[in-house]
C-alpha cells in the first residue's frame, strides 16, 4: 500500500495525544497569564506612583525582564534553582515562575499606560459631577482603563502561548515531545512522519493563536470609537 | 478670445450618491482671476480638484489651451504641470527641508538644472518673505509660512493656471493676511487663477469675476463689483447675508 | 565562582556570540527585505499576491519560531529539502521577522496621508515618482522605532536556535552545565553575553529613533508657531 504519512496521525490516540501535549503548554500559559494579570494590576498601579525609588525599582525590573530572552530566564530558574535551592524544580513549575515574572512586567507596563492615558480632566469632570473618589474610579476611570487594556492584554496572551513553546527545551513533556515519541515509534512504518507531525503541530499552534489575535484586533477597532 | 481653461457640461457624482456637480460650464481667460464662492458642500472644492484631474468625472470635458485633457491620458502628468494647485492643508513634504520641498518637482519632474532651479527658488522665497527659512523643515514653520512655501512650490513649475483651494481656511486669523497678500501680488503680476475661498473681502479685492455655486450648479456668475453690490438671485443674496452681523432686535 | 573556568571557556562564548550575531544579521536583513516587499504588495493591493501575503503574515505571527524551526529542520528533509542548521536558523528568523517588519512598514505607509499623494500629483509627479520620493521616505522614517523594536525582538528570538543543533550561546551554556556542572559560571556568562549584545543595540536603537524622528522631520524642541 502506498504510504501516506498523514495516516500516522490517525493511528491509535496519536492526534488526541498531540492535543493533550499542547494543553500542557497552554495550561502553563493560562496559569501564568492569570497570575500576570493580577500581579500586573498591582505593578501597574505602583508604577504610577510619583515616588523616585518606586519608579526606579519597577523600571529596573521591567527593563531587566525585557532585555533578556525568555529562554535565558528559563535557564536561570530551571538550572539555577536546581543548584542553589537543592530542589529539583520541575520544568513546569520553572516555566510558570518565569512566565509570570515576565508577564507581570509586560502587563504592569500595559496597566500603567492605560492608567496614565486617562486624561486628568476625566477625574476632574467626574469630581465636578459630585462623585466621590471611589465612584470616580468605579464608574469613570476603570471602564476606560479596561477598554484601553483589553486589546493589548489579549495580544499578550497570544505572545504568552507562543513563548510557552520554549518549555520543551527544559524537558517538559508537551506537544513537541509527544510528537517526537510518535515519530520515533513509527520510524519504520512511516518514515515521513516528521513532516506531518511537525506540520500539524505548526497548524495546531496557529489554530489556537489566530482567534486571539483576531479578537485583539476586533477589540481594538471596537474601542477606537 | 484667449481662453486657457474651458469646462463643458461637467458632471460628477460619488458612488450612488446625489451628483456633486451637475452640468458645469466654465471658462478662464489668460490673466483672469475667478473666485468661486458658495456654502459648504456646494461642490466648489470638488470642481477645483476635477480641473486638476485629481477626481474622475462622469461626463463633460476639460479643455486646456484648446486640447481636451483627461486623467486617463498618458501625458496626464504634463497636463498637471501646467495647472498648479495649493491645498487647504498645505501638504508640504514633512521629510524635506523647505528648499528641497520646492526643488523636488522641478528637478525630478521637469529635469531642470538644480542650480538654476535653486536660484529661482531663492527669488521666489524672497518675494514671499521667507528667504531665511530655506533650510528649515515644514514642522518648524507657522501655518501661514507653510502656505506661502506651498505657493512657491507650485509657482516654480511655471503653471499656466493656479488653483487655490481654501488656502486660508486652516489658518489663524492673523496669518490669513500674509498669505492673501502674496496672492494679491500674483494677481497684479497677471497670474491666471481660480480660487475657492470663504474670505469675501479678499474675493472683492482679488477677483475679476465671481462664480456662486450651490448644490452642484453655478447659480450666478458676475463681475465682482456687481456680484457683491447687486446679486441677481435670491440664493446669492441669502448667502452674502450670512456674512453680515447686525445686532438682532429682540 | 570559578574564574579560571570562566576564562578558559570564554572563547567558546565569544565564538557562539559571533555565530548568533552573524545569523541574526543575515536573518534580519532577509526579514527586512521580506517586510519591504510584502508591505508594498499590500499597499498597492496587488490581487492574488496580496492574499498570499496576508496568509503568510497570519501564519508567521500566530506560530512560535521554535515550531517553525522544528518544521524546517526535522520536517522538510522528508520532502527531500535538507537544510543545514544555519540555513534553517536564517530562514526561520526571516520567516518570523518578515511579518513583523511588514506590519511595521505598513503602519508607516498608512500614516502617509492620501492628500500627500494628491499634492505630488498636482505637481506633475507620476505615481511611481510619488512613491519613491514622497511616500517611501516618510514611511521609512515613521517606521524606524518599530524597526528597532523588531530588531531587538528578533535578536532575542535567536536564543532558540540551539533547538536545531546550532552551537549558539544557549547551546554552549547547556553543554557546560551538562559536562562540568558549573551552573553558576555557565549561566553568569550566558546572561553577560546577551547583555553585551543587547544593551548596546538597545542604546543605539533609542539613539537612532530620536535622531530620525527629530532631524528627519525637523521637529526640534524649538518649534515655532
Amino acid at each position: 500500500m502506498q504510504d501516506l504519512g498523514i495516516q500516522v496521525l490517525f493511528q491509535g490516540r496519536n492526534f488526541i495525544r498531540l492535543w493533550e501535549g499542547l494543553w500542557v503548554t497552554l495550561r502553563i500559559a493560562v496559569i501564568a497569564m492569570g497570575l500576570s494579570v493580577l500581579l500586573g494590576f498591582l505593578l501597574g498601579m505602583l508604577m504610577t506612583i510619583q515616588n523616585r525609588t518606586v519608579r526606579c525599582i519597577t523600571r529596573l525590573y521591567l527593563e531587566t525582564v525585557r532585555i533578556l530572552p525568555q529562554l535565558v530566564l528559563l535557564f536561570l530558574v530551571y538550572f539555577g534553582a536546581a543548584k542553589h535551592l537543592g530542589l529539583n524544580i520541575s520544568g513546569e513549575a520553572a516555566a510558570i515562575i518565569v512566565f509570570t515574572f515576565w508577564g507581570t512586567a509586560e502587563m504592569g507596563d500595559l496597566v500603567r499606560g492605560a492608567l496614565i492615558a486617562t486624561p486628568k480632566h476625566q477625574y476632574e469632570s467626574a469630581g465636578g459631577l459630585g462623585m466621590n473618589r471611589w465612584q470616580t474610579y468605579f464608574y469613570v476611570i476603570i471602564p476606560q482603563t479596561i477598554r484601553r487594556l483589553l486589546p493589548p492584554a489579549v495580544n499578550l496572551l497570544t505572545r504568552m502561548i507562543k513563548t510557552t513553546s520554549l518549555v520543551v527545551l527544559i524537558g517538559v513533556v508537551e506537544v513537541v515531545k509527544v510528537g517526537k515519541q510518535i515519530i520515533d515509534a513509527s520510524r519504520y512504518q512511516t518514515p515521513t512522519a516528521a513532516l506531518w507531525i511537525y506540520g500539524v503541530i505548526f497548524i495546531m499552534y496557529f489554530i489556537v493563536c489566530y482567534p486571539f489575535s483576531r479578537l485583539s484586533l476586533w477589540l481594538e477597532k471596537k474601542y477606537k470609537n | 478670445m484667449n481662453e486657457i481653461l474651458q469646462v463643458k457640461h461637467l458632471k460628477k457624482s460619488y458612488e450612488n450618491n446625489e451628483p456633486v456637480l451637475k452640468d458645469i460650464d466654465f471658462s478662464l481667460q489668460k490673466g483672469e482671476v475667478v473666485v468661486i464662492v458658495g456654502p459648504s458642500g456646494c461642490g466648489k472644492s470638488t470642481f477645483l480638484r476635477c480641473l486638476n484631474l485629481l477626481e474622475p468625472i462622469d461626463e463633460g470635458s476639460i479643455i486646456l489651451n484648446g486640447e481636451t485633457i483627461d486623467r486617463k491620458d498618458k501625458n496626464v502628468h504634463q497636463h498637471r504641470q501646467k495647472i498648479g494647485m495649493v491645498f487647504q492643508s498645505y501638504e508640504l513634504f514633512p521629510h524635506l527641508s523647505i528648499m528641497k520641498n520646492i526643488l523636488l518637482a522641478p528637478v525630478k519632474v521637469q529635469k531642470r538644472n538644480r542650480k538654476e532651479a535653486e536660484k529661482e527658488a531663492e527669488v521666489l522665497l524672497e518675494r514671499v518673505g521667507l528667504s531665511d527659512k530655506k533650510d528649515a523643515f515644514p514642522r518648524q514653520l507657522s501655518g501661514g509660512q507653510k502656505q506661502r512655501v506651498a505657493i512657491v512650490r507650485a509657482l516654480i513649475m511655471h503653471p499656466e493656471v493656479l488653483l487655490l483651494d481654501e488656502i486660508t481656511a486652516a489658518l489663524d486669523p492673523e496669518m490669513v493676511r500674509e498669505v492673501l497678500q502674496v496672492v494679491l501680488k500674483l494677481a497684479e503680476d497677471g497670474m491666471t487663477m481660480a480660487i475657492v475661498t470663504h474670505e469675501m473681502e479678499f474675493a472683492k479685492a482679488v477677483a475679476d469675476r465671481v462664480i456662486f455655486m450651490d448644490q452642484g450648479v453655478i447659480v450666478e456668475e458676475n463681475r465682482t463689483k456687481n456680484f457683491f453690490a447687486y446679486p441677481q438671485t435670491e440664493r446669492a443674496k441669502q448667502f452674502l447675508n450670512t456674512f453680515h452681523y447686525e445686532a438682532l432686535e429682540i | 565562582m570559578d574564574l579560571e573556568f570562566m576564562e578558559a571557556h570564554l572563547p567558546l562564548y565569544i565564538e557562539a556570540a559571533v555565530l548568533t550575531l552573524r545569523i541574526a544579521a543575515a536573518g534580519i536583513l532577509l526579514a527586512f527585505l521580506t517586510g519591504l516587499i510584502t508591505s508594498i504588495i499590500k499597499y498597492l493591493k496587488i490581487p492574488v499576491l496580496m492574499q498570499i501575503v496576508n496568509a503568510y503574515i497570519e501564519l508567521s505571527r500566530n506560530t512560535p519560531l521554535l515550531i517553525q524551526l522544528f518544521f524546517l529542520y526535522f520536517g522538510l528533509p522528508k520532502l527531500g529539502v535538507v537544510l543545514s542548521s544555519e540555513s534553517c536558523a536564517i530562514i526561520g528568523l526571516a520567516f518570523l521577522g518578515g511579518s513583523y517588519m511588514s506590519e511595521a512598514f505598513r503602519s508607516g505607509l498608512d500614516n502617509v496621508a492620501e492628500i500627500q499623494t494628491q499634492s505630488g500629483l498636482s505637481l506633475g509627479f507620476t505615481r511611481s515618482q510619488i512613491f519613491r520620493h514622497i511616500t517611501l521616505p516618510q514611511a521609512v522614517s515613521t517606521s524606524v522605532p518599530l524597526f528597532c523594536a523588531n530588531i531587538i525582538f528578533l535578536i532575542k528570538e535567536t536564543s532558540v536556535f540551539s533547538a536545531v543543533a546550532l552551537a549558539d550561546l544557549m547551546f554552549v551554556a547547556k553543554d557546560l552545565i551538562g559536562i562540568y556542572y558549573k551552573t553558576d559560571e555557565a549561566l553568569f556568562m550566558l546572561v553577560s553575553a546577551y547583555l553585551v549584545i543587547l544593551l548596546p543595540i538597545s542604546v543605539i536603537a533609542s539613539f537612532v529613533e530620536r535622531k530620525v524622528r527629530y532631524a528627519g522631520f525637523g521637529d526640534t524642541s524649538t518649534v515655532s508657531g
